[in-house]
């Protein structure tokens, strides 16, 4: 290692890969996004999940500031008995909204009321609008129970105008628009509050069809898709090189047997296992999940070990050389520990390939993905991915309203991504690796 | 060659058994099944049901069943103690077995209704990719270094990084909403699948664009084309007796690939298109818990892939003989 030339290769690479300014700009797109999607939550975009208060699709529009943020109660009565009378329901109903309404200081919007599942349940839903609160969403339920309780006797609540409900159980369950977040996401959303006030984008991609805005979709769908590509690209990349690199390594009958299994398994159409296996695993869902292992990570890791037979291919010649180069063989006769070997001589060689096919195997996985979600069979709602968001929008085509905007949201935040994963890996390979062919 | 292919048809019957064993076993060990839907089935229905599918034999018949070539039921043969009417089935009597879903077809009927629709669809789409990639390839190499070529080279990544749904979507919006020129979905005459096979063939278009390419570029810099030059012929002649077929080999070793990636994309397509092919059975059947037909299909499509890749193995020893055909195994 001591013997540099005058321009040590990974400043070689930089510069042939400076010199295109495509895999450059690629770079800097995909870091954008990237950390875009990290902090999807301190950008100050709409609701990704709670419907806006007029619930249709409505085309793009430039404006700055959109509506205010619109947060979501929905409210469950489960009474000891079947209500005496529909007029004593409405008024309790009347009364729920007016407690809620007090609670947030807004006027609510009723969107669904009435009889529930069961003959003796009361639901009610209700969308208001209010200033951008993180703590009020989850507070919420407490201060309504509390409420609740100070209106309520030993028989019952007390209804105003006469009568009382008996109550078995209320559920009140109150989305600030987020769905479940971590500590730092919720961290994030408190910062956002701070820096933006009020403040929120303008539907500039338009709604959905259930009135959900589609820019917010799309960056909270990319922090799904890219971090399932990642997964399953790193999944891939681990099998891959220890498999080609123990291939490689041992050389002989090991080599030959274990390569013959990647050709055998090169000839099988995978998207057709992998849908297979996704289906199997779908039968014991209870059972992985006991073990902590959820659907997205069953998910990922079928998808990287579906992708890793290519990596394991190159890995394996690159090693299959490396063990017969004179400075490898140099580096033993001289008395260097087979550990030392690989640490200083091998794995700094194999950094680039790795690189290279990593780049190249994250735009297939997210078509993987994409693919298998669009499908139904990947990510679920009501998390969002892209792959989510294309086939929603495919469904929503129809003669007498075309949702253009729909369709062309998920297209532009996708291809980008995949265009400049491809070109990336293009400018990687080129830089890295010249000796391949541009097309090898 | 004869050797090349006895080698490949052994390898290739490994694969095969790997493929049925592995999903034999997941497919058995898994719960659930298909019966097990939201309505619970009485249970002397589910008994009867799961008799005539035979799965309350033991594992180890189940599976000799379903390779076949004998039948071990009631009515199978003679040597497994049945009366012999129906003396062969399963796998290697050609018998894919009967669907759990569709329960009055068995899965090669499934297959013999779909199979032709979907080979149509992707036999256009490969039409669609020679005919675009081959033209813009050359070009773009005849033109290197000018706007066009950029372009070319251009849409040419942008047509293998963009996901056939995406362009399906786009393009639905424009030639069915906007401009009305073509029908929806369906399947029927040729307007119907003009987009859907187009929307297939449209990254192997760019794949095969990007080979002609560098092949043709490569190629152009050598000697035998600047003799073909200096004795004076044309340069179009130079270009189609000389030039291009020498650098058509990758693209010739490139259509195996393809052809399966064709096949594989064609379950998103068909499923936008609402076109009644072997994917979207597929799809259904994995939804449906359908295993035997989901089986059948992955079987049905791994033997093509690996006919069409010997194949084209095969046809690039013969168009360039200093390949040898073990390299290509």
């Amino acid at each position: 290692m001591s013997a540099r030339g005058p321009v040590h290769p990974a400043r070689q690479a930089w510069r042939r890969f400076r010199s295109s300014r495509g895999a450059l700009a690629s770079l800097l797109f995909l870091a954008a996004s990237g950390l875009g999607a990290l902090l999807a939550p301190l950008l100050p975009l709409a609701s990704p999940r709670v419907l806006a208060l007029e619930g249709e699709a409505r085309a793009p529009r430039l404006e700055l500031g959109g509506p205010r943020w619109a947060h979501r109660v929905s409210i469950r009565l489960r009474l000891s008995e079947p209500p005496r009378s529909g007029e004593l329901l409405a008024r309790a109903e009347r009364l729920l909204v007016a407690n809620v309404r007090e609670l947030t200081g807004a006027r609510p919007r009723v969107l669904r009321h009435g009889p529930g599942a069961a003959p003796e349940e009361l639901e009610l839903a209700l969308l208001y609008r209010s200033e951008l609160d993180p703590a009020r969403g989850a507070d919420l339920e407490a201060r309504f129970a509390s409420v609740l309780a100070s209106q309520s006797g030993p028989d019952g609540l007390h209804v105003p105008g006469g009568g009382t409900l008996a109550l078995a159980r209320v559920e009140v369950t109150a989305q600030d628009g987020y769905g479940p977040l971590g500590a730092l996401d919720r961290a994030l959303v408190a910062l956002r509050h701070r820096l933006f006030g009020f403040f929120q984008l303008g539907p500039w991609l338009g709604t959905d069809a259930k009135g959900r805005d589609l820019l917010a979709r799309c960056v909270f769908g990319s922090r799904v898709s890219l971090s399932v590509a990642l997964a399953a690209a790193l999944v891939s990349v681990l099998v891959g090189v220890g498999y080609g690199a123990l291939a490689g390594y041992f050389g002989g009958r090991l080599d030959s047997a274990m390569m013959r299994l990647v050709d055998v398994l090169y000839s099988i159409p995978f998207l057709f296992v992998v849908i297979f296996v996704i289906t199997l695993l779908g039968e014991y869902r209870a059972e992985l999940a006991q073990l902590g292992i959820g659907r997205m990570t069953a998910f990922f890791v079928v998808l990287g070990l579906s992708t890793w037979l290519t990596m394991a291919r190159v890995v394996r010649a690159q090693v299959l050389a490396l063990r017969q180069a004179e400075f490898v063989r140099a580096a033993r006769v001289l008395g260097a520990s087979h550990l030392f070997v690989l640490r200083v001589h091998v794995v700094p060689h194999l950094l680039g390939i790795v690189a290279v096919y990593l780049t190249l195997t994250l735009p297939a996985v997210m078509l993987y993905e994409s693919f298998l979600s669009f499908l139904g069979l990947g990510v679920e709602p009501p998390q969002v991915s892209w792959g989510i968001l294309a086939s929603d929008a495919l469904d929503a085509l129809n003669p007498l309203s075309v949702a253009w905007w729909l369709v062309l949201g998920p297209a532009l935040f996708l291809g980008a991504t995949l265009l400049a994963l491809n070109v990336l890996g293009d400018g990687l390979r080129d830089a890295l690796d010249p000796r391949l062919g541009r097309n090898a | 060659m004869t050797l090349f292919l006895l080698r490949r048809a052994g390898w290739f019957l490994v694969t095969l058994w790997l493929v049925v064993s592995v999903s034999f076993v997941l497919m058995r060990a898994v719960r659930g099944g298909p019966f097990s839907s939201e309505r619970a089935l009485h249970p002397a229905v589910e008994q009867s049901l799961r008799e005539r599918y035979h799965l309350d034999w033991p594992l180890w018949k189940q599976y000799l069943q379903y390779v076949g070539p004998l039948d071990w039921s009631a009515q199978g043969h003679r040597l497994v103690g049945g009366d012999g009417t129906r003396p062969w089935g399963g796998l290697l009597a050609l018998d894919l077995g009967p669907s759990f879903k569709y329960r009055d077809f068995t899965v090669g009927e499934i297959l013999a209704q779909s199979l032709p629709v979907s080979a149509a669809l992707g036999a256009l789409a490969l039409l669609w990719a020679l005919a675009l990639g081959l033209p813009s390839g050359i070009l773009a190499a005849v033109r290197r270094g000018t706007r066009l070529d950029l372009a070319l080279r251009l849409a040419a990544t942008l047509g293998i990084a963009l996901p056939n749904f995406v362009v399906a979507g786009l393009l639905v919006l424009v030639f069915v909403f906007g401009l009305g020129w073509l029908p929806p979905a369906g399947w029927g005459d040729l307007a119907h699948f003009l987009l859907p096979s187009f929307v297939l063939g449209l990254p192997f278009a760019a794949y095969i664009a990007r080979l002609t390419r560098a092949g043709l570029l490569e190629v152009l810099n050598q000697d035998f084309v600047r003799t073909a030059r200096a004795k004076g012929l044309p340069p179009h002649l130079v270009l189609v007796r000389h030039a291009l077929r020498a650098s058509l080999l990758p693209v010739v070793t490139y259509l195996g690939p393809a052809t399966a990636g064709i096949l594989t994309g064609s379950l998103v397509v068909e499923k936008i298109f609402a076109i009644p092919g072997v994917g979207t059975h597929f799809v259904n059947s994995a939804l449906n818990r359908d295993y035997p037909l989901a089986m059948g299909v992955t079987l049905v499509y791994t033997v093509l892939v690996y006919a069409l890749n010997t194949l084209v193995d095969a046809a690039a020893t013969l168009l360039d003989p200093r390949i040898p055909l073990e390299e290509a195994g």
